[in-house]
C-alpha cells in the first residue's frame, strides 16, 4: 500500500509508488500472475510514437472545476489543449442543464529569457492579475518541462500568494517528463486537491463520492433508493464542494485508473471508505460490486433485490445479444483499468477476445487491496486473454497487430487509435463515457453499439480502399515487438 | 507589466510539427518531451493526415534524457522511424527539454545525412519563438540542409515561382486558400511551387524551389524570413503582398502585383491580364446579384466588424468587408504575437485601410483582455466578429455574428474550403451571410 504523504508538494509518479509499466507482452493471466508476484519489469521501446504527459491529464480535473482557474506555468504550446477541455467542458453544461460559460485557462508563456532568468516574478504576476481579472475561489498552478528543468519554485510562490490574496494557489506539479504515465497527472491533480482544497470533516453526510471524468449521472437511480445522494467529482464541482468530500459515506471509482489516489487517500486520511471491487462492467462484475456498496453503505437487502431484479430483466435481453455476437473476435485498445471494463463486457457477450492494447498496468493501487485488480477478475471470470500487450498508444505496434490478426472489431477508448482499424477495414468504435457501459444496463447499452458498429462496414470497406499507409513494408511484416525490450522473442502471432 | 495570454490561438515554436506534416510524404521526428505533440495536434492539428496525429515518432524524453543528455535516445528513435515509417523527408525537431539540456542535434542528423538519408533538423524548443516564426526556422532548414544538396540553384526557370503564404495547420483553411492561389497564379501563366498540400508535388516540387524565377509572399509577415533566406542564397527576388487576398478588389491587386514583378512579354501580360478580367467579371456578377439583397434586407444585418485574428488576416478581412461588403471596422485585434519590426508596417496598413477611413489595430495576445475591451464597448448596431471558437459566448452576449477564421476553429469541420481569391471571397460572403440569416425563426 502507498502510503499517502500530504507534506511533500510532489505526488511519488506511478513508477516508483506503485510499480506501474508501459512494457508487455504475453497473455493477461502471465501478467496477472508476474504482478501479484512482484515480478513485473518495465520494458522500454527502442523506437516510440508521441504519447500524452502527465499535464493534460492533471488539467482534465483542474480545468472544469466550476469555480477555480488554472494557470499552466509553461510556453503557450502546453496551453495546446485548453480549447479541448473548454469544448468538453461546454458539452457537459448542456448535457446538465447549466448556464455557457467558458473555461478560465491562463498560460504563463515561457520565453528564452525566462529560462535563463527563471520565471517566478512572472508566475507571480499572473496569478495576481488573474485573481483581479475574475476573483475565483481557488487558483490551480500547473507545471511544465520547461518550469521544471528550470528550477522555478512554484510551491514557495503558490504559498506565498495564498498568504497575500486569501484563496487557495495550489502548485499541481505534473511536469511531462517526470514519468512515461500520462495518468500519473491525475495523481497530480487529486493531490493537489486533498493537500489543499479537501477540510478535515465536520460531519459525516449521506453523501457518496463518485470520482468520474465528465460521464452521465446514472449513479443517482441507484443511490437515491438507498437513501444515498451521489457526488459526482472532480469535474463540474465547486470548490466548497470538494472542500467536503471528506464528509461522504463512501468513494466509489468508476476508473481506478483515475481514482486510484484520492480514493486512497481519502480513506487513508479522512476514513471515506473506497469500495474497493474493480467497477462494474459484466454481470460478475456488478453483482460483486454492488453487494460491496451494500455492505458498506449498510443496505445488504435492498442490493439483494435489486441484484434479483436486475437479473431477470437484462439477462434474457443479453442473452438475445449472445445470440448474434457469439464468437465475433474483438481487439481493445485504451487506458488501464477501462481496458480490463472493456475486455470483461466483450467476454459477458461471449465475444472472443483477441488480444489488446493497454495503455499501462499498475499491478496494485494506491489502497493496496489486491480485490480491485480489475485485470485479475477479467482473467477469473471468463479466463484468460491472449495478445495481452501493454503499450502506450504506440500505433506502429497496433497497426501490426491488426494487419496480422484482422479482427472482426476495434474497439478503442482514446483518439487516435480507431482510424488505424477503420484504414484496415475493421469496424471501430470509441466511446468515451465510461458511465454507458456501467452495471447491468451497460452490458446492454455496449451490446446495442457494437451490432450497429459491426453493421458499418460499407464506410471502412470504401475508406480502406482509399486510405494512405505511413509505415513500411518491412514494418508490416516484422515481428510487432521487434523494438520492445531486448527483441524477446514471441510466437504468439 | 505581465504577459500573460488566455485562450491560446497559436502554438509554441514547436507547433511546426505541422510544417512537416503539411509536406506530402514528409514526416517529423520530435526530441521532445511526451505530450507536445499531441497537444499542438489538439489545437491546430486535423487529423491523421499522411503521417502526423499518433503516427509522430517521439523519443519522449524523461527524467533520464534531462539528466544524462537525450542523443542516444535521439539516435535510436531516428533509428526506428527510418525503418518503419515510409517517408521521403524526416525532420527532427526539439522541444523545450532538449533545447535547455543541449542535445548536439546537429552533429547526430548530420551522421544520417552522411549516410545519405533524406533527413535534416530544427531547433524548435517551445520556449523560443511561436510556431509563426519557427515556420520560417523549418522550411529554411529544410531547403539549407536537404534541398540544396540536390540543387544549389543556378538553373532559373522562368515562370516558376515559390509561394510562402498561408502558415500550414495554423491556417485552418491552409488547403483551400493554397489551392486557390495556385489556381490563380496559374492562371496567370505562372509555373507554382505550392509546397504544401494536397496540390504539391513534395519533395521533387522542394528540389525546384531554388530554380524559381521569383518568389511571392502573399502574407503580412511570416514567410518574408523565407524569401529573405533565398534571395540571399540563390539571388531569387520577391514580391511581397502584405496580406491574404480576399475577394475582388485585392485578388485583382495581388495579381496585378505579380503581373508587374513577372517580366511577361507583351502577349504573356495581355493574356494575364485577360485572366484577371475574367475572373474579376465573375466575382462582380456575384457581387451585383447580392447587392439588392445587402441594401434591402430590412431585418438586420452586420453594420460594423472586429477582427480577433493573425495580421494576414486582419488586413485581407479588413479590407474585404470594408470593401466589398460595406461593414465598417471597429477596432481590430491582432493575435499572433507580432515580432515587433513588423507592428509600424501594419499600423500604416490599417490607417490607410480604404481612401476614406483609418481604423484602430491592437497588438494583443490575451483573449480574455480582448474579451473585456468588447463586451464595454457601446452597442450601437450589429456586430461582427471574424474570430476563433473562444469568441462563442461573447457574439451571442452582445448578439454579434461570428465566422471562425481563427485557431481554435472546432465549431466548423473544415475540408476544402478557403477565403483567399476570388472563391474565397463568395465562399465568406456565403458563410457570413448565411450566419446571420439563420438567426431569423
Amino acid at each position: 500500500m502507498s502510503e499517502i504523504n500530504l507534506h511533500e508538494p510532489e505526488v511519488l509518479i506511478r513508477e516508483i509508488r506503485l510499480g506501474s509499466i508501459t512494457g508487455f507482452e504475453g497473455t493477461a493471466g502471465e501478467l496477472v500472475s508476474c504482478a501479484q508476484s512482484g515480478k513485473l519489469t518495465e520494458s522500454t521501446r527502442s523506437f516510440s510514437q508521441c504519447m500524452g504527459c502527465s499535464s493534460g491529464n492533471a488539467f482534465c480535473q483542474l480545468s472544469m472545476i466550476t469555480d477555480a482557474v488554472v494557470i499552466n506555468h509553461a510556453p503557450v504550446g502546453c496551453a495546446g489543449d485548453a480549447f479541448t477541455f473548454n469544448f468538453v467542458y461546454r458539452v457537459g453544461q448542456m448535457e446538465r442543464n447549466l448556464p455557457p460559460s467558458i473555461g478560465r485557462y491562463f498560460s504563463t508563456n515561457l520565453e528564452e529569457r525566462d529560462t535563463v532568468f527563471g520565471a517566478v516574478q512572472k508566475l507571480a504576476e499572473t496569478v495576481r492579475e488573474v485573481n483581479e481579472r475574475l476573483h475565483p475561489n481557488a487558483i490551480f498552478i500547473t507545471t511544465s518541462c520547461a518550469s521544471g528543468i528550470i528550477g522555478d519554485d512554484v510551491e514557495g510562490t503558490a504559498n506565498e500568494l495564498t498568504e497575500e490574496l486569501g484563496i487557495p494557489v495550489v502548485g499541481c506539479f505534473c511536469e511531462g517528463f517526470k514519468s512515461k504515465m500520462w495518468t500519473t497527472g491525475f495523481d497530480s491533480a487529486y493531490h493537489s486537491i486533498v493537500r489543499k482544497i479537501v477540510k478535515p470533516p465536520q460531519k459525516k453526510t449521506n453523501k457518496v463520492n463518485i470520482i468520474n471524468f465528465w460521464g452521465s449521472h446514472i449513479f443517482d437511480e441507484l443511490l437515491e433508493p438507498l437513501g444515498y445522494e451521489a457526488e459526482y467529482i472532480v469535474p463540474f464541482s465547486t470548490i466548497k464542494q470538494l472542500e467536503h468530500i471528506s464528509e461522504a459515506v463512501a468513494t466509489i471509482q468508476v476508473c481506478p485508473t483515475l481514482g486510484t489516489y484520492i480514493g486512497a487517500a481519502l480513506e487513508q486520511v479522512y476514513g471515506v471508505p473506497e469500495i474497493k471491487s474493480p467497477p462494474a462492467y459484466g454481470i460478475a462484475g456488478t453483482d460483486n460490486w454492488l453487494r460491496e456498496i451494500g455492505q458498506v453503505l449498510d443496505r445488504r437487502e435492498e442490493i439483494e433485490a435489486l441484484i434479483i431484479k436486475e437479473h431477470a430483466r437484462v439477462i434474457p435481453q443479453i442473452e438475445a445479444y449472445r445470440e448474434k455476437l457469439r464468437g465475433k473476435k474483438a481487439y481493445v485498445t485504451a487506458g488501464s483499468a477501462h481496458g480490463h471494463a472493456i475486455i470483461a463486457l466483450l467476454r459477458e457477450l461471449e465475444m472472443e477476445v483477441q488480444g489488446a492494447a493497454i495503455f499501462h498496468h499498475d499491478p496494485i493501487y494506491d489502497n493496496g487491496d489486491p480485490t480491485s485488480d480489475a485485470l485479475a477478475h477479467d482473467v477469473r471470470t471468463y479466463g484468460d486473454i491472449p495478445n495481452y500487450n501493454v503499450c502506450n498508444k504506440q500505433a506502429y505496434e497496433l497497426v501490426n497487430i491488426l494487419n496480422r490478426i484482422k479482427p472482426d472489431l476495434m474497439i478503442a477508448r482514446h483518439g487516435g487509435m480507431t482510424v488505424w482499424g477503420a484504414k484496415l477495414g475493421i469496424p471501430s468504435l470509441l466511446i468515451g463515457d465510461e458511465q454507458f457501459g456501467f452495471g447491468y444496463q451497460g452490458i446492454l447499452n455496449y451490446a446495442e453499439r457494437i451490432l450497429e458498429t459491426l453493421d458499418s462496414s460499407e464506410f471502412v470497406t470504401n475508406l480502406a480502399k482509399h486510405s494512405s499507409m505511413p509505415y513500411t513494408k518491412w514494418w508490416l511484416e516484422q515481428n510487432p515487438f521487434t523494438f520492445l525490450g531486448g527483441n524477446t522473442h514471441v510466437d504468439t502471432y | 507589466m505581465s504577459t500573460l495570454i488566455e485562450q491560446p490561438r497559436y502554438s509554441c515554436a514547436l507547433g511546426a510539427q505541422q510544417t512537416v506534416v503539411a509536406i506530402p510524404r514528409a514526416v517529423p521526428i520530435l526530441h521532445s518531451g511526451p505530450g507536445c505533440s499531441i497537444k499542438i495536434s489538439d489545437l491546430i492539428g486535423q487529423g491523421e493526415a499522411y503521417a502526423g496525429g499518433s503516427t509522430i515518432p517521439c523519443t519522449n524524453s524523461g527524467e533520464a534524457e534531462i539528466v544524462y543528455g537525450g542523443e542516444d535516445r535521439l539516435r535510436s528513435v531516428i533509428d526506428g522511424a527510418l525503418k518503419v515509417i515510409d517517408a521521403d523527408l524526416y525532420v527532427v525537431l526539439t522541444g523545450c527539454t532538449s533545447d535547455i539540456v543541449g542535445d548536439d542535434i546537429e552533429r547526430i542528423t548530420a551522421d544520417y545525412q552522411e549516410l545519405g538519408y533524406p533527413i535534416v533538423c530544427a531547433e524548435t524548443g517551445g520556449f523560443k519563438s511561436t510556431n509563426y516564426v519557427s515556420h520560417e526556422v523549418v522550411v529554411n532548414a529544410i531547403i539549407d540542409q536537404y534541398v540544396h544538396t540536390f540543387n544549389p540553384g543556378g538553373h532559373v526557370q522562368k515562370g516558376l515561382v515559390n509561394v510562402f503564404s498561408s502558415v500550414p495547420y495554423q491556417d485552418t483553411y491552409w488547403n483551400g486558400n493554397l489551392e486557390e492561389i495556385k489556381r490563380l497564379l496559374e492562371g496567370l501563366g505562372l509555373t507554382v511551387n505550392i509546397l504544401f498540400g494536397q496540390l504539391s508535388e513534395g519533395i521533387s516540387e522542394w528540389k525546384t524551389i531554388p530554380d524559381a524565377q521569383f518568389n511571392i509572399v502573399a502574407g503580412t509577415w511570416t514567410g518574408l524570413g523565407i524569401a529573405d533566406h533565398l534571395k540571399e542564397k540563390y539571388g531569387t527576388p520577391y514580391t511581397h503582398f502584405p496580406y491574404l487576398p480576399i475577394g475582388g478588389k485585392e485578388t485583382s491587386a495581388f495579381l496585378g502585383q505579380v503581373i508587374d514583378f513577372a517580366d511577361f512579354t507583351p502577349p504573356e501580360r495581355s493574356a494575364a491580364e485577360g485572366f484577371i478580367a475574367k475572373e474579376e467579371a465573375r466575382f462582380y456578377s456575384h457581387i451585383e446579384r447580392t447587392a439588392a439583397f445587402m441594401l434591402e434586407f430590412r431585418y438586420g444585418l452586420p453594420r460594423r466588424f472586429y477582427t480577433i485574428l493573425d495580421a494576414n488576416y486582419a488586413l485581407g478581412f479588413s479590407k474585404f468587408l470594408l470593401n466589398e461588403l460595406g461593414i465598417l471596422p471597429e477596432r481590430q485585434y491582432i493575435v499572433d504575437n507580432t515580432p515587433e519590426e513588423f507592428r509600424e508596417g501594419i499600423k500604416k496598413q490599417f490607417a490607410e485601410i480604404s481612401e476614406l477611413r483609418s481604423t484602430e489595430v491592437r497588438f494583443e495576445v490575451d483573449g480574455g483582455k480582448i474579451h473585456d475591451e468588447i463586451r464595454n464597448d457601446p452597442k450601437k448596431n450589429r456586430a461582427l466578429i471574424i474570430g476563433s471558437g473562444w469568441e462563442r459566448d461573447l457574439a451571442k452576449d452582445i448578439n454579434a455574428d461570428l465566422l471562425l477564421v481563427s485557431v481554435p476553429i472546432s465549431y466548423r469541420l473544415v475540408l476544402s474550403c478557403g477565403y483567399a481569391g476570388y472563391n474565397g471571397g463568395l465562399r465568406a460572403i456565403e458563410d457570413i451571410y448565411d450566419h446571420v440569416l439563420d438567426t431569423y425563426r
